[in-house]
């Protein structure tokens, strides 16, 4: 199959995050970045997709400016075959625009699925995949918990509240990818070295203006340092009153 | 003065909360504007329409009713058509929905069908001029953001409880509205299967018992269900360690990649407190931690702590709490 995965390169989801100068943006020293964890297990379902037809191209792409790069060469030494970068700037607020960059990209790709996160631990919006789907003009299921591809269809199961909803599917199609689907492999020495030489491609990306403006980013309210009000069973009734009299939801 | 068009989801033929919170959030936007109208738009399998007078409870000003039997379950690809398609005639300020399971699949198509700007996942909404400013919780709600939406129309879809469902009652006027069929190729529903007996959602409910690994046994898990019964309507989640050890299933998981809830009490049994899991519910408005170990960085966010073994603190919570609902 030929496959694509659509990446984003973010920061460390364990850090500690400050608020830069500007007060619109996170201040990025000292933080990690790395390809995204949702990003990960696409590109993990991809290989082993492939791996299970037994044979196939796996190809990455990613949006944004140079140090996407990195990125797309971890994908590699997972095993992609090769890499797109979309060179822009900075990568926008608005899904949309992005999602018109890729889809302009790959609808001559000839691909028989294209995945995504679900959605990318920064932004946490949960557009872009499900946005070019729509401007391929194919099938999409949105936030996949389980995949599988059979003879030119592919079956995925998909989270509800309370519920799952089991699908069906014709390729060429897009899928985003919830936790569940695949645990990332870790690459190998041999494949970071046969990474090197893989073909990175890099070309501008097509982005029209965007209209999604991030104008301040701030920190949630810190919460009231914790009490610990006893222990045991015996402070089962104070814990009981202070629910009844103070927090009110009992 | 514009209007707004308003998805109202439901599920087995009855709008979900959701569908009411979004609504409410609509009403908001439309007054924000100076006093425009709410078209909230339902669909279902024939009679849905007997539905239209709830939505008109919490302000919408015309119903859109889509019947047809496709619509029995979630028909996305004819959903995402009929809405952006209406959205389109009708020249609407914005199209609101919720950040659901459906609102999540819904949103980005119709955003893309109408070449609008999107933000999802929100928990404020102010129009002024020809901009919308919303705010969106990012980083897995480390970082709150401030997004600001420019352009004739946009899709704003807001997160479940940010918004209180409020009955603002309009005689609201019903017209039916014609379902856009779905593209021949095509996602097909084969089955759902509905999760557990009768507990809320993790998303809506207002009380979540939550256990993690100093449960010690996935039998122990009775217990943090045998709580949650004892306090009537609350949800049961878990920590990443316990759904990937296969104690529940994998949509019971609260953190960072799995479901992030802010319910009125977060009640978390035998678990550490990981980032992971913090990123998924320290927005909660009070929170119990029971664990044995007091170092355990649970209690630093905890307004409750309780240092013990849960398997003796729990049973007798369970029934003080049962005790004190006496009557309930």
């Amino acid at each position: 199959m030929k496959i694509a995965v659509c990446i984003k390169r973010t920061p460390d989801s364990e850090s500690r995050f400050k608020i830069a100068a500007s007060g619109a943006s996170i201040d990025e020293a000292g933080l990690k970045f790395d390809m995204d964890d949702f990003a990960g297990y696409a590109v993990e379902a991809a290989l082993q997709l492939n791996e299970k037809a037994g044979g196939g191209e796996t190809v990455v792409y990613a949006l944004g400016p140079d140090n996407v790069q990195e990125s797309l060469r971890k994908a590699m030494s997972m095993g992609a075959d090769r890499a797109v970068h979309l060179k822009a700037d900075a990568v926008p607020a608005d899904a949309i625009a992005i999602a018109k960059a890729l889809a302009a990209e790959l609808k001559d790709g000839g691909y028989d699925l294209v995945l995504f996160g679900k959605h990318a631990f920064d932004s946490s919006a949960g557009v872009v995949g499900t946005a070019t789907a729509e401007l391929l003009g194919v099938p999409c299921i949105t936030a996949a918990s389980e995949l599988s591809i059979a003879n030119g269809a592919g079956a995925a199961r998909r989270e509800l509240e309370g519920a799952a909803e089991m699908l069906t599917f014709p390729l060429p199609a897009v899928v985003t990818i919830d936790e569940g689907v695949a645990r990332p492999r870790y690459p190998s020495l041999k494949g970071i070295m046969a990474a090197k030489k893989k073909p990175l491609e890099s070309k501008p990306a097509q982005l029209g203006a965007s209209r999604v403006k991030v104008e301040k980013m701030e920190l949630p309210p810190e919460r009231p340092a914790g009490r610990i009000i006893g222990e045991g069973a015996a402070a089962v009734p104070e814990l009981v009153k202070l629910l009844q009299n103070e927090a009110k939801v009992l | 003065m514009a209007n707004v068009l308003v998805f109202a989801e439901t599920r087995n033929g009855e709008p979900r909360k959701i569908a009411f919170e979004a609504v409410s959030a609509a009403r908001q936007l439309a007054d924000g504007t100076g006093g425009g109208e709410v078209h909230a738009l339902i669909a279902g399998a024939a009679g849905i329409g007997t539905k239209a007078e709830l939505l008109g409870k919490y302000g919408a000003d015309v119903v859109l009713v889509v019947e047809g039997a496709e619509h029995a379950g979630f028909a996305r690809e004819s959903l995402a058509a009929t809405i952006a398609g209406r959205a389109k005639s009708g020249a609407y300020r914005a199209v609101v929905l919720g950040f659901s399971a459906q609102g999540r699949d819904l949103g980005p198509r119709i955003a893309a069908r109408i070449d609008a700007p999107i933000a999802t996942d929100v928990t404020s909404i102010s129009a002024s001029g020809d901009t919308i400013t919303v705010k969106h919780p990012g980083y897995a709600n480390k970082v709150i953001m401030t997004l600001v939406l420019s352009g004739p129309s946009a899709v704003i879809s807001v997160r479940p409880s940010a918004f209180t469902a409020t009955e603002t009652p309009k005689p609201a006027r019903v017209e039916a509205l014609a379902s856009v069929p779905a593209p021949s190729a095509t996602v097909t529903v084969t089955e759902v299967k509905e999760g557990s007996k009768g507990r809320p959602d993790l998303g809506e409910a207002s009380i979540i018992i939550s256990g993690g690994r100093g449960l010690k046994a996935a039998e122990n898990f009775k217990l943090v269900e045998d709580l949650a019964d004892a306090f009537g309507n609350a949800a049961v989640g878990a920590t990443r360690a316990v759904t990937d050890d296969g104690w529940r299933p994998h949509s019971d998981q609260i953190g960072q990649t799995g479901r992030q809830v802010s319910p009125q009490l977060y009640v978390a049994v035998g678990i550490s407190g990981a980032i992971q899991h913090l990123a998924g519910m320290r927005s909660s408005r009070t929170i119990v931690a029971i664990n044995k170990d007091k170092e355990a960085p649970i209690f630093k966010v905890a307004d409750y702590g309780i240092v013990g073994d849960v398997l003796e603190v729990v049973p007798a919570l369970t029934a003080a709490v049962k005790e004190a609902r006496k009557g309930h």
